[in-house]
């Protein structure tokens, strides 16, 4: 069931550095929520604080999604409530195939058995939207993957695990024209559904085109300095952050 | 997920932990002295040879010294050890014939039912005797010979025996050597004749249910010409607060143009010092592949050597070793490019959590005569945790200027990032983690037959639950 999420007050880090200085906010469902700024603004630490990275210590503030407090919970139970991340390095892991991978998960998310024939049916049918090859689906996860065929992986488990609130960290970034294509339009198959929320980070306006953009926040050391809608994506690829960056400065 | 049938059924520890009440059986007292020795001759029926071999490698074993290398055997006390116990029954060719608890012991370890599948031929030992040796009707209608060593050194192979027993592995060799020429009980025999290609594999396994006790079973096996042969062994024991002690021996004869797969996966409890040698000779344009999983023991030394005697002859060794709490396995193995032209190839795996230490030792040695020969060794740990401890111990010995060896060391931990990924499947943290050692595992359990790997697999799970948390 989708829910909304609420971040309030969220400050978070690594170690002993605070990267997010209070972060407040509101995701209900079928909302797509994209997040700019600089490099190191802290885009990435908010989304692994939201997806429960051990790494990122959650300092004050509070992330609830519907009526779970995110923050009393492990990775695996968040994405059990609904809850996706897709990783700018996906980690391979050798010995089982991406299909069997994605098996297990939905079996261990749902506790039901799925059947096979079934689940191949679904792969083979969302391979061709994206316009993969099928027998992606047979290697071992991520192994021997180039840069764009990890990110294609990422997609297909998107929308092969079909999660309610997908947290997308620069699934673009790095590459070529061919494979933004195929992500952008997996990403638009999962915005299609009902009551699907996003949650994506990226510096691409190629990937954003196409989608239906509610919210935009841009992101300057660790806090939000201004909302909008889509008509601040078009501000900040004709301007730039630097306006932005200063104000802050200027604090 | 609905669980996998094993051969060993679902493995929880009890399976192999549950143990068999000893009734009216036969041991010879603790320790070894001449009377002991010359008690198992007789109570063997041994030939003369044999009997005056044993009492040789007495003499060889009271004049050894223990190796200075490697883990520590301070824990074992020969003067504790019961060097043989007979169960109260003969051996059968048929499982109804087997006394009732026995045969239960197997029956949980899914052997009758592997054999009914997937065996050509069915081996089974329980402590120091063979109670069950069985082969296909049409397997054996191949003259291929299949049974325990003790009625063939009586029968027409009995020759053949004396010309290859312990002449591969010599009682000279280090102390264990030795003991198990003077103590050996039990093993197999296994001849395939010219030609024969043995289709489904043969398994032995090896169950030591005695507190206190040594197994020394002796596996002979003759590969003839053209041959081909798949051997699997099995091994387990419950688990005792005592000492005990596998000092067994294979060897491996493997002529010209054939074609040898050994196959081991070796549970032993953790009280078991497994002290186990195991060769193979190759002939002229023959390959010899080994799959070895140890999990078991409290101390292993465990290094099986190949001999590429013959032009053009290949070993494939594939190895993976776990070492949890208190367990230190050193394993290995060691190859002899004798014949040109030979090559060698080396995968080994180890993993080792909670205090467990696992030591790689690699021995390749490339003769003068070995021209252009290859061996390439790559070993790979992964540590669980920084308690644990694993080392590469290699040693390359090359005495031409033509031949090419490499050696790959890699070491590397379970990363957090990497668990994370997972998790952030809705994968459960200890899930996976298992994952990710199973997956590590993966090179070598492609390599085990199917029932095998599923069990290597339910062994790492066994193994990672309760790792953490």
């Amino acid at each position: 069931m989708s829910a909304t999420l609420t971040v309030k007050g969220l400050k978070a880090g690594v170690g002993e550095k605070e990267i997010l200085h209070g972060i407040d906010l509101v995701i209900n469902p079928g909302e797509t929520h994209v997040f700019m700024g600089p490099n190191g603004a802290g885009k990435s630490t908010l989304g692994n604080a939201i997806m429960g990275h051990p790494a990122y210590e959650v300092t004050e503030g509070s992330i609830q999604y519907g009526d779970l407090d995110l923050l009393e919970e492990t990775a695996d139970k968040r994405a059990k409530a609904g809850l996706f991340m897709t990783f700018q390095n996906p980690i391979e892991v050798p010995g089982i195939t991406v299909a069997n991978f994605m098996r297990n998960a939905i079996e261990m998310r749902t506790g039901e058995r799925v059947k096979l024939w079934n689940f191949r049916k679904k792969v083979k049918e969302i391979a061709n939207i994206l316009t993969i090859p099928e027998d992606y689906a047979d290697r071992d996860l991520n192994v021997g993957f180039s840069g764009g065929e990890k990110k294609k992986a990422e997609i297909l488990q998107l929308l092969i695990l079909d999660p309610d609130l997908a947290i997308l960290d620069e699934t673009d970034s790095g590459l070529d024209v061919d494979a933004v294509r195929v992500v952008s339009k997996g990403i638009q198959e999962f915005q299609k559904k009902e009551g699907k929320s996003l949650f994506i980070i990226t510096h691409n306006a190629a990937i954003l085109e196409a989608l239906d953009v509610t919210h935009t926040h841009i992101l300057v050391d660790g806090k939000i300095v201004k909302s909008g809608g889509k008509e601040l994506i078009d501000e900040i690829f004709t301007e730039g952050f630097e306006k932005y960056i200063e104000a802050e400065k200027a604090e | 997920m609905a669980k996998e049938k094993t051969f060993v059924e679902d493995v929880q520890r009890d399976l192999y932990d549950f143990r068999d009440e000893e009734i009216d059986f036969y041991r010879v007292d603790t320790g070894l002295t001449k009377d002991i020795v010359l008690q198992i001759s007789e109570e063997k029926n041994d030939p003369e040879w044999m009997r005056d071999f044993r009492l040789k490698c007495l003499d060889i074993f009271n004049h050894s010294k223990m190796p200075p290398w490697g883990p520590s055997i301070d824990g074992l006390n020969l003067d504790n050890i019961v060097t043989y116990v007979k169960p109260k029954t003969g051996m059968a060719g048929k499982w109804e014939d087997v006394p009732e608890d026995i045969k239960n012991t197997f029956e949980r370890l899914g052997i009758p039912e592997a054999e009914r599948k997937s065996l050509a031929g069915v081996g089974a030992q329980y402590d120091s005797e063979l109670v069950y040796h069985n082969i296909r009707a049409e397997v054996a209608a191949q003259g291929v010979i299949y049974t325990d060593i003790e009625s063939a050194l009586h029968g027409p192979y009995g020759d053949m025996i004396k010309d290859h027993f312990m002449k591969l592995v010599k009682p000279t060799e280090h102390p264990f050597a030795a003991l198990h020429g003077a103590v050996w009980s039990g093993g197999s025999f296994v001849y395939v004749p010219p030609g024969v290609d043995v289709e489904i594999p043969l398994q032995s396994y090896f169950r030591l249910n005695a507190p206190g006790a040594g197994q020394f079973e002796h596996t002979l096996i003759i590969v003839d010409d053209r041959a081909k042969l798949h051997f699997i062994e099995g091994c387990s024991a419950p688990k005792y607060s005592v000492a005990n002690l596998h000092a067994g021996c294979v060897e491996i004869f493997v002529g010209d143009d054939a074609k040898m797969r050994y196959s081991t996966i070796e549970n032993w409890s953790k009280n078991m010092y497994n002290l186990n040698t195991k060769r193979v000779t190759v002939g002229k344009n023959s390959a010899m592949e080994w799959v070895s999983g140890s999990f078991g023991s409290h101390t292993s030394y465990l290094y099986p050597m190949t001999i590429l005697r013959g032009d053009n002859s290949k070993m494939d060794y594939t190895g993976i070793t776990f070492a949890g709490a208190g367990q230190e396995l050193d394993t290995g193995m060691k190859v002899n490019h004798i014949g040109k032209h030979t090559t060698s190839s080396v995968n080994t795996r180890s993993i080792c959590k909670d205090g467990g230490i696992s030591n790689t030792r690699t021995s390749v040695v490339i003769a003068p005569n070995a021209d252009e020969s290859k061996s390439i060794v790559g070993c790979t740990s992964l540590m669980l945790d920084s308690k644990s401890r694993s080392d590469t111990i290699p040693a390359i010995d090359v005495r031409n200027q033509n031949s090419d060896v490499g050696h790959e060391a890699k070491i590397g931990k379970i990363s957090d990032e990497a668990v994370f990924y997972l998790m952030s499947r809705g994968i459960s943290e200890e899930d996976a983690r298992a994952m990710i050692v199973s997956g590590f595992a993966e090179s070598v359990s492609k390599e085990l037959p199917l029932e095998y790997a599923v069990e290597m697999n339910n062994l790492i799970r066994l193994e990672m639950v309760g790792a953490i948390g």
